[in-house]
């Protein structure tokens, strides 16, 4: 693994499985209908062998099955002594530093679908539109505990603009 | 936030429609020190009321025609007259209702007839102050007073010349920690730009230089190959409007001066609209040194300024490089530019990069980061350690393939600086590094109220 993108000394910790069962859970929700849609209307109306055509989405699926895996196991949060680092990306790989003084507003965000699987996402504000720290996939007491601790730690450090 | 002592107590908790004051009679309770615009500004509004409706006249003549045409010879007198009545009445309510008031924390702005609307503008977060005298309100011997604050901007027009600059001073002050009638701080100028280098410098533009020639190309190439001198109705109005946008930018950096005042930088230019800005110490968040390729060889630069809550962005529209970086010294204290390193893009990185890779650099010292970039417009740009938001390190397919990284500094005000497809392990020491700074950078900051110790 790329030496920057190796655990701090306080190790990555990664959003929970609930996240990825989510994912995989909506992946299949789609993917099965249109997989169906497609080979059903194929092979009763043209001829049967020719519904293998489905196979082709089957298979896109397949691979965004394992994409998603892939990306869920490339997300990791670390908290340091001053900042707050969140790495995440399988192609395109981002690593974000965000001194705790620096931070100006934590949310905790869960949309009906998060609810369900019980996680939400945890968004970090600084006052750069830019900066893109977001933790997602946290169950929600890590998540009341992080956002605590984040604001604690962000009023003891923080600095003007 | 704590209340300052001081303060009227809420009445009753945070449903109170005012504060309860004690003393004689309660009248209008807290409502003497309030104070209102300049008696100016209902014609302002009156104004934009006749504006509107000739608008709607001239958009449509003939749908205006048929709503008056029954407004024929002596009615239409009172008609306007009635128009005028309503528009004026609808100016003065709404400049009764606008009032405003300042205290040790806060400017506060009463504004709205039926909604109601209080603004509480927090002096400490000031960012920077424009007193504005557009060209007809200079005649009438008032100024607009813009506060530019973190999370947007309020103005105040109009006010007479006095009381803005009066009100500026005291905001300044109140801002600084210093007692709020200490007056207007004293300025030492330390540049102002001869129009002639303004004007040659515009010129020199490559938009304006694009422009002509661009439309020069449609008026004349294109009828002789043609015939049809139909092209040169259509270059016209493009020639024009270089004209028009570089007379507007000459006359809106005319007499650019820039001035150092313990209240911070001030700047003023215009030469038919005046304007006055002072940015507070420590409010700038980058600097941004842009030179265009006409300007290489007189060794022009210009000079832009970040600012959390926006507004003006220029602090020089040109210099030569010496006087831009004794600016840059003044702002950034401390800060030599020409003396941090300068790191060139590792040579692999002609197959992500091949061009840009040999104008674009990274340095940094104790103080400061900077990026330089731009083969056409050569570009530097400088971010004081202390204003760093956060640190982003990225890294495209292409990119790993070569073992390079690129490292984003995000800052509050514009786009991040970014130092491009840096060799991955040196990305990685830039982050700790930058993380490591910008800590001890904001530690070693000056205070927010620049003339206290905190």
């Amino acid at each position: 693994m790329d030496p920057a993108f190796a655990p701090p000394a306080t190790g990555w910790t990664m959003p929970s499985r609930a996240l990825l069962r989510m994912r995989r859970v909506v992946l299949v929700a789609v993917a099965a209908p249109v997989t169906a849609a497609v080979a059903v209307p194929v092979g009763l109306l043209v001829s049967p062998a020719l519904a293998a055509v489905a196979l082709v989405p089957a298979a896109l699926a397949a691979w965004a099955w394992r994409a998603l895996g892939r990306n869920w196991r490339s997300w990791g949060y670390a908290e340091r002594e001053d900042d707050l680092l969140v790495r995440r990306g399988v192609l395109w790989r981002r690593l974000t530093v965000v001194p705790y003084g620096r931070m100006q507003l934590v949310e905790v965000v869960a949309g009906p679908l998060q609810r369900h699987w019980g996680i939400a996402t945890l968004e970090l504000h600084t006052a750069a539109a830019t900066t893109d720290a977001a933790i997602p996939g946290l169950l929600p007491p890590e998540a009341a505990r992080l956002r605590d601790r984040l604001t604690e730690l962000g009023e003891a450090r923080s600095a003007g603009l | 936030m704590r209340e300052p002592a001081g303060r009227t107590a809420p009445g009753n908790g945070p449903w109170s429609a005012r504060p309860v004051v004690s003393g004689p009679a309660g009248a209008e309770p807290a409502g003497r020190d309030f104070r209102r615009l300049h008696p100016i500004t209902p014609w302002r509004r009156t104004w934009a009321v006749l504006a509107a409706v000739a608008a709607v006249v001239l958009r449509d003549p003939r749908q205006a025609g048929e709503w008056s045409g029954h407004l024929t010879g002596w009615r239409t007198v009172p008609a306007v007259a009635g128009l005028l009545v309503v528009a004026f009445g609808y100016g003065f309510v709404s400049w009764w209702f606008t009032r405003y008031r300042i205290d040790e924390v806060e400017l506060r702005v009463d504004t709205g007839v039926l909604f109601r609307r209080t603004k509480h503008l927090r002096i400490d977060r000031l960012q920077a102050v424009d007193v504005n005298r557009p060209l007809a309100a200079r005649l009438l011997g008032v100024a607009s007073l813009t506060l530019d604050l973190a999370g947007g901007k309020d103005k105040l027009a109009y006010l007479t010349e006095r009381d803005a600059r009066a009100l500026r001073a005291e905001l300044l002050a109140r801002a600084a920690g210093v007692a709020p009638d200490s007056g207007e701080a004293p300025q030492r100028e330390l540049v102002r730009v001869p129009p002639g280098a303004l004007a040659a410098s515009l010129l020199l533009r490559p938009a304006t230089w694009g422009s002509v020639l661009g439309s020069l190309l449609v008026a004349v190439g294109l009828p002789l190959l043609t015939g049809d001198w139909f092209w040169l109705v259509l270059a016209l109005p493009a020639l024009a409007g270089t004209v028009h946008s570089t007379l507007r930018r000459f006359a809106g950096e005319f007499g650019w001066t820039v001035a150092e005042s313990p209240d911070g930088l001030r700047l003023d230019h215009g030469l038919l609209d005046r304007a006055h800005e002072t940015v507070p110490p420590g409010r700038v968040q980058a600097l941004t040194f842009q030179q265009p390729l006409p300007w290489r060889r007189a060794g022009w630069v210009r000079v832009r300024l970040a600012v959390a809550g926006g507004g003006n962005d220029v602090l020089l529209p040109v210099a030569p490089w010496g006087v831009a970086l004794g600016i840059a010294g003044r702002i950034l204290p401390g800060v030599d530019l020409t003396a941090v390193p300068v790191l060139p893009v590792p040579g692999r990185a002609r197959w992500r990069a091949p061009l840009w890779r040999r104008f674009a650099s990274y340095g940094a010292d104790a103080e400061v980061f900077v990026t330089r970039y731009g083969l056409l417009v050569r570009t530097v740009r400088v971010v004081p350690h202390a204003k760093v938001q956060s640190v982003r390190r990225t890294q495209g397919p292409w990119q790993r393939r070569l073992g390079l990284a690129s490292v984003h500094v995000d800052i509050a005000a514009g786009d991040p600086l970014t130092a491009w497809h840096r060799d991955a392990e040196e990305a990685d020491v830039i982050v700790a590094e930058q993380a490591a700074r910008s800590r001890t950078g904001r530690r070693s900051a000056p205070p927010e109220r620049w003339m206290t110790d905190r």
